[in-house]
């Protein structure tokens, strides 16, 4: 059995023959890790024993001929910004990095409970602030495709476990472009849901009006089984909406012959790398052979997204962070010997450095005298930057652009310049903002062999039909 | 351009850094004074844009995927519980994370200082 090319689809179908047995699975995935993850750094915690204990679960009821849950057996991996009761949960901070969770994130709830084996939790940039993974205050996570490159951030750890066959599947976090940036740095599917459809209890905050769980897989058939699991209202988080969750599975199946396509013009313009251009205007023409109708849009608000967002998440952010305190759990500095002293050098000594700059940032623009003109400010373009969502979506059924302006770029390469960083995110943010939910699909490779991704958004709670569409293009693509 | 907007000082830095309990190296300070210039420079572009028609908008979970034949918060009526209290954390469990604690209470340095 080749882990590199294992799907959710065929490892379920393994265990679910008998070909192999649950805790067989799960032990080569771990052995695979250890012969691999020390280059990569995929990984931050491993739960072993936690895993062959449901693994041997799975395999006791197999062993009785009983009927076995929809995932059974089969191995994911959890960005460690979703908690696990009774697992190291960092968030890939210094500041968590004695916490361990008393409750279970939902979507994690939900997977275990169809049977799924958590392998670990994965690295990722500290409370998912960052677009390569750099900003981990652990150690970084390398491209398995290039170990000089970045795998893209935050969910880097989560994408570059997927790419490696280190895990089948995995669940990341997306505010600004965290799922799909890595998916396409790192060649594999990533999809974010619509804001709302996927509970975000026990995700740890980033900023709570633009924060979203979703998959990284292999395929997007894989994406459209782990959505079908972690979808739907749940009491726990007031966010997540009473909307009927289709089953996905079947949805991918359906025809694309007539979809109406949008490519906005916005998309491609200056900072577009030539081969990522090249590449998705081949993914637009092989859309347009499959029967799909290609319809030239404008997206005008686009050079105001990243502005927007960075307002909008840090000032969020700079609210969430309050928590961290040193008093109930997390870091408390040694030296402190007054309360005031034990906030300030519990969190200075525990937050990385762009976590303070935009913990500096929000609290800055939300302070007495800008709170208008920066916060507000960023509210209201926000609507324009819905709007224009809302507008295009009349006259489309989804759009295509691509997902990130270049392939994977070097480890330090923008590091020490945070706006070049931001705008790795150009394609990415405004999704979040206005909650319309995307995919990142492979569509090719650079000359150095470095993948592209292919970004497809849809509309409000419609995923159906950004992952029909992106099931299509798989396919067309490989044949 | 920056033209309308006074640059931001070590001392707004400082203050700001106060606001969120956070102290900065000296490094630090001159450091974050160059990045959230530069930041707040690129975020200016946002003035081009006459928003004073436009309402703000804070989440969409307001706006979509909601029961649109309903009004008001009728329409969230599947986010309402009933005021019933239910099981907590056990206290043991959640102590365990706590840096100090008495086991019954969060233990921190003094608040009051002579």
């Amino acid at each position: 059995m080749d882990l590199n090319l294992l799907t959710i689809a065929s490892a379920r179908t393994a265990v679910l023959e008998r070909q192999t047995t649950a805790v067989a699975l799960a032990e080569s995935f771990y052995q695979k890790i250890k012969a691999t993850d020390e280059k990569i750094g995929a990984y931050l915690t491993l739960t072993r024993e936690r895993a062959l204990a449901k693994a041997a679960q799975i395999d006791a009821i197999a062993d009785k001929g009983d009927p076995l849950p929809p995932l059974a057996g089969v191995p994911i991996a959890i960005k460690d910004v979703m908690v696990m009761r009774g697992v190291r949960s960092t968030a890939g901070s210094r500041i968590l990095s004695n916490f361990v969770a008393p409750y279970d994130c939902t979507a994690v709830a939900r997977l275990e409970a169809a049977g799924a084996i958590v392998l670990g939790k994965t690295n990722c940039d500290e409370f998912a602030m960052g677009s390569s993974n750099e900003n981990s205050g652990y150690y970084p996570v390398h491209n398995p495709r290039d170990l000089a490159r970045v795998p893209g951030g935050s969910s880097g750890g989560s994408a570059a476990a997927v790419a490696a066959g280190m895990s089948v599947a995995a669940l990341g976090s997306d505010t600004g472009g965290s799922i799909r940036q890595p998916a396409s740095f790192c060649g594999v599917v990533g999809l974010m849901p619509t804001y709302g459809r996927v509970s975000r209890y026990g995700l740890i905050a980033f900023a709570s009006s633009l924060d979203h769980i979703g998959p990284l897989t292999k395929t997007v058939k894989d994406a459209a089984i782990l959505l079908k699991h972690i979808a739907g209202r749940d009491p726990l988080d007031s966010t997540s909406a009473e909307v009927p969750v289709p089953d996905y599975e079947q949805e991918i199946e359906k025809p694309v012959r007539g979809l109406r396509i949008g490519v906005p013009e916005e998309y491609f313009g200056e900072g577009l790398d030539p081969e990522v251009r090249a590449a998705v205007e081949a993914a637009i023409q092989m859309l347009a052979q499959i029967g799909c109708e290609i319809v030239p849009i404008s997206l005008p608000h686009t050079r105001y997204a990243i502005p927007t967002y960075y307002v909008i998440a840090t000032a969020e952010a700079s609210s969430n962070l309050a928590r961290f305190d040193g008093v109930r759990y997390g870091y408390r500095s040694p030296q402190a010997r007054t309360l005031a002293e034990m906030y300030r050098l519990s969190r200075d000594q525990g937050f990385g450095a762009e976590v303070k700059r935009r913990i500096l940032l929000g609290t800055y623009v939300l302070s007495a005298g800008y709170y208008d003109a920066y916060y507000l400010k960023a509210q209201r373009v926000r609507t324009l930057l819905a709007r224009d969502f809302e507008q295009a979506f009349r006259r489309v059924d989804a759009m295509v652009t691509p997902t990130s302006p270049t392939p994977a770029f070097k480890l330090g390469e923008k590091s020490d310049d945070p706006l070049s960083m931001y705008l790795a995110d150009i394609y990415t943010v405004t999704a979040d903002l206005a909650g319309v939910p995307g995919i990142s699909v492979p569509c090719g490779e650079s000359r150095d062999r470095l993948p592209i991704g292919l970004q497809i958004l849809g509309r409000h709670f419609d995923e159906s039909t950004v992952i029909r569409l992106a099931h299509a293009y798989e396919h067309a693509h490989a044949s | 351009m920056t033209d309308h907007r006074r640059p931001i000082s070590e001392k707004d830095v400082l203050y700001v850094a106060e606001l969120a309990n956070l102290e900065l190296t000296a490094d630090e300070r001159a450091r974050m004074v160059k990045d959230l210039n530069s930041i707040l420079d690129y975020v200016d572009r946002l003035n081009e844009l006459d928003t004073s028609n436009v309402e703000p908008m804070a989440q969409t979970s307001d706006r979509y995927g909601i029961d649109e034949s309903k009004s008001g918060t009728a329409r969230f009526a599947y986010a309402m519980r009933e005021d019933k209290t239910g099981p907590s954390l056990p206290r043991e469990v959640v102590m365990e994370d706590a840096p100090e604690n008495d086991g019954a209470f969060f233990k921190v340095p003094k608040v009051i200082e002579k």
